[in-house]
């Protein structure tokens, strides 16, 4: 038993280091670590960077511009680039298309479509969701009927993050009407420029525009853009929820959030003394500093036996784990601001606002990035549907 | 990263196992007896001729491992088979003996299950501090002779040696002035007072008056050496808590599955599979916490100190919340004496009250996170 990396291991985590101070762009490390909004060109531009090093899609096979790496240099990569503020890789087309298109695509469309993800030609979004297909999501009802070599898109899909960025969508579809619900499903790319697709903004509790709902009327899709076998959709769906998940429970970023906090914390002085040192909120500091130290280590032994980011039951543990721990931190960090947590100042994220805000300096996105983080432990499966997955393996497996 | 933890360790976590499933059925811990002798001294020698004590020490002590993955392996099993043998003390004990190089040949026939020592280390108002120590020493032409109150002393009554945390300078609370002493059962002035305890497990009050004791180690300057053989004892009992809950996960999922109410299993209840997939994520918690533990016990002394105590307040927290929520989930069920579940139950919460709670390794932490001494 060792709770160590190995040296290979440790020279790894040392070559990104080193290639993230390098090649990180302070700009951008500055505007994460302080909560900024991220402008779809500095996300291309992080992907750009990532891409010429060969790291965009590191867990790609390599005959598709991956990697070759383990679980743990996956692990290990992901933590520092949340360590050094590096952005998050947009994962609609690297980590989620992508993986569907290597295992069930065509030759043809894996051609096609893999190196226009890469090189940025391409910016796909998730259309899964939709108003009355949620956690519920194989009631989905927006239909595509096959006329000739085309589908016939009607419906609507919902939540569809950052979908004002992007040029393409890919959707779960309903292609026979009469098959039981997981059934009748198919998995369609479809061009969000073809006439009849509309995007409309969903504006967020914290004021913005992140999530989208788009509209499909008659819009006409090449049968060609048909993902695998028609009707086998639901095949493919669930195969990219659970794909590429070593990193679910966020560690790099809650532990680079957790010493954000550390240090908006220690600069707030209460009678003399930092908050730090106040009883009950260094407690609770405390509290959730050795939670994610355990969970580095829980999230370190799912891979370890699986090899393969731990099973479904196991991922599903660390994203409720993962996120409660995240939305914590959020939470002290709001706490900590006291009263200047009320002011609400959304032009202090924009990356061109050098103006002076009213209270703890650097902190004004804190309290606002609380409420963005709800959203965690209910995106990508609720907290409550990753109950039951883990439940169903604990009791009737 | 490396969880392995190797070929014999497993095997002889794997024979601990099969013995104590064998030798201690179902019903032997829940005798409401409770009564003396402190433990079964047949078994002691079984598990101890298994190499389960063996285990706790290196081999310069007639020992087989005395790594941190070493006792974890031991006291999992232990925690799983609700075993109430006096590991806990041989442990702390031959590890303090082992730490001030004296008194080898009672480790190695500690080893064989031929003697047990135990530690009292702890006072009536001193709660969990080590330094709490108003026991006074003095040196006597006759040699040194002791006088104070020791607390909650494991397996008191039935202890071959019984060693003692004893002041020769300072006053309670100081860092230095702590002495160690080894004291005869029977010496002079020495009373005992025994009882039993609510998880099964026996103790004692120990009262000394004038009592001879033989100077172990360092004078004056022992505390770092209690401080380490008490961390070992520490990991020791988070690990034996990580057993206790997964049988208690076990059995709480047994029952879901089994117990028929409202015309089919209570496991399909989403209020009551929700909580249980709580327990399931808390004890991987709780498994890593001791992982860590036992990892840092071979560690520089201020990360040793600071990591197990988070491990022993994440084992504290997360025990809680097992007990109570294997006893609800079971109902009635789980108040009954018959059954090993409130027996289990009752354990986990005492495992909290021994060596320090949430609460004091929340302080300590905390205090040890921003540099300032505990």
């Amino acid at each position: 038993m060792k709770l160590r990396f190995t040296d290979a291991e440790e020279a790894f985590r040392k070559e990104v280091q080193s290639w993230l101070r390098e090649k990180l762009p302070k700009r951008l490390s500055e505007a994460v670590r302080c909560g900024k909004h991220l402008t779809k060109e500095d996300l291309e531009e992080w992907h750009r960077i990532l891409n010429q090093r060969g790291w965009l899609a590191a867990h790609w096979p390599v005959e598709w511009g991956g990697t070759g790496w383990g679980v743990i240099e996956q692990f290990i990569f992901d933590m520092e680039s949340a360590l050094a503020g590096a952005p998050r890789i947009v994962p609609f087309g690297v980590n989620m298309l992508a993986p569907v298109l290597i295992k069930y695509g065509s030759e043809a469309q894996r051609r096609f479509w893999l190196p226009r993800i890469l090189d940025g030609s391409d910016w796909w979004c998730q259309g899964f969701s939709e108003p009355g297909a949620g956690s519920d999501l194989a009631s989905l009802k927006c239909v595509a009927e096959r006329h000739g070599d085309e589908y016939i898109v009607n419906g609507q899909k919902t939540w569809t993050t950052l979908g004002h960025f992007a040029n393409r969508i890919f959707c779960l579809v309903r292609t026979d009407p009469s098959a039981k619900k997981q059934q009748g499903i198919s998995f369609l790319l479809i061009d969000l420029a073809t006439p009849g697709v509309e995007m409309r903004p969903i504006v967020l509790l914290d004021g913005r525009h992140e999530v989208n709902e788009v509209f499909f009327t008659n819009v006409r899709v090449p049968a060609g853009n048909l993902v695998g076998e028609e009707n086998k959709g639901w095949t493919y769906a669930k195969y990219l929820l659970t794909y590429e998940r070593t990193n679910i429970a966020g560690v790099g970023e809650a532990m680079a959030a957790l010493a954000w906090l550390r240090r908006v914390a220690g600069s707030v002085v209460v009678t003399g003394q930092p908050l730090t040192r106040d009883p009950y909120f260094a407690a609770r500091l405390a509290l959730v500093e050795i939670a994610l130290e355990n969970m580095k280590i829980t999230n370190l032994r799912a891979l370890a036996a699986s090899g393969e980011g731990g099973g479904s039951a196991a991922s599903s543990m660390l994203k409720i784990k993962g996120t409660e721990i995240r939305q914590e931190i959020a939470s002290l960090a709001r706490r900590a601001l006291g009263p200047y947590a009320q002011p609400f100042m959304p032009e202090a994220l924009e990356q061109d606002f050098h103006g002076v805000l009213p209270g703890p300096r650097d902190a004004g996105a804190l309290a606002v990035q609380y409420f963005n983080l709800r959203k965690l432990s209910i995106f990508g499966g609720s907290n409550e549907i990753q109950r039951e997955i883990v439940a169903k393996s604990l009791l009737e497996d | 990263m490396d969880f392995d933890i190797g070929a014999d360790r497993q095997m002889l976590s794997d024979s601990l196992r099969r013995l104590i499933a064998e030798r201690y059925r179902p019903g032997l811990h829940s005798s409401p007896a409770y009564s003396g002798p402190d433990y079964s001294l047949g078994i002691w020698r079984e598990l101890a001729s298994l190499g389960a004590v063996a285990a706790l020490f290196p081999e310069s002590f007639g020992g087989l491992g005395g790594d941190g993955a070493d006792i974890a392996v031991v006291f999992e099993e232990l925690g799983r088979g609700l075993v109430m043998e006096p590991f806990l003390p041989a442990l702390v004990a031959g590890q303090t003996f082992a730490l001030a190089g004296s008194h080898t040949d009672l480790i190695r026939s500690t080893v064989e299950g031929m003697t047990l020592p135990t530690f009292a280390y702890y006072e009536p108002n001193g709660r969990y501090l080590l330094s709490e120590v108003s026991a006074r020493a003095v040196h006597t032409a006759n040699g040194w002779r002791i006088t104070g109150s020791k607390a909650v002393v494991p397996y008191l009554s039935s202890a071959s040696h019984i060693l003692v945390s004893a002041r020769t300078a300072g006053a309670s609370g100081d860092s230095s002035g702590v002495t160690l002493f080894l004291v005869a059962p029977d010496a002079d002035g020495l009373s005992r007072r025994h009882y039993a305890l609510v998880d099964g497990g026996r103790a004692g009050e120990l009262a000394l008056d004038g009592t001879p004791g033989a100077l172990i180690g360092p004078e004056a300057a022992a505390l770092p050496m209690i401080e380490q053989a008490v961390a070992s004892g520490v990991v020791a009992l988070c690990w034996e808590a990580v057993g206790v809950m997964e049988h208690l996960k076990a059995a709480t999922i047994e029952h879901l599955r089994t117990r028929n109410q409202f015309g089919g299993p209570i496991g399909r209840f989403q209020a009551l599979r929700h909580r249980l997939v709580t327990l399931a994520i808390e004890i991987e918690q709780a498994r890593s916490a001791a992982i860590l533990g036992a990892a840092a016990l071979e560690g520089p002394p201020e990360e040793r100190e600071r990591t197990v105590s988070a491990a022993k307040l994440t084992i504290g927290r997360v025990g809680t919340l097992i007990a109570e929520e294997s006893i609800q989930m079971h109902g009635g069920m789980g108040m009954v004496w018959e059954l090993p579940v409130s027996h289990y139950a009752k354990r986990l919460i005492m495992i909290g009250h021994e060596l320090g709670d949430e609460d004091y390794h929340l302080v300590r932490y905390i205090e040890l996170r921003s540099g300032f001494a505990a």
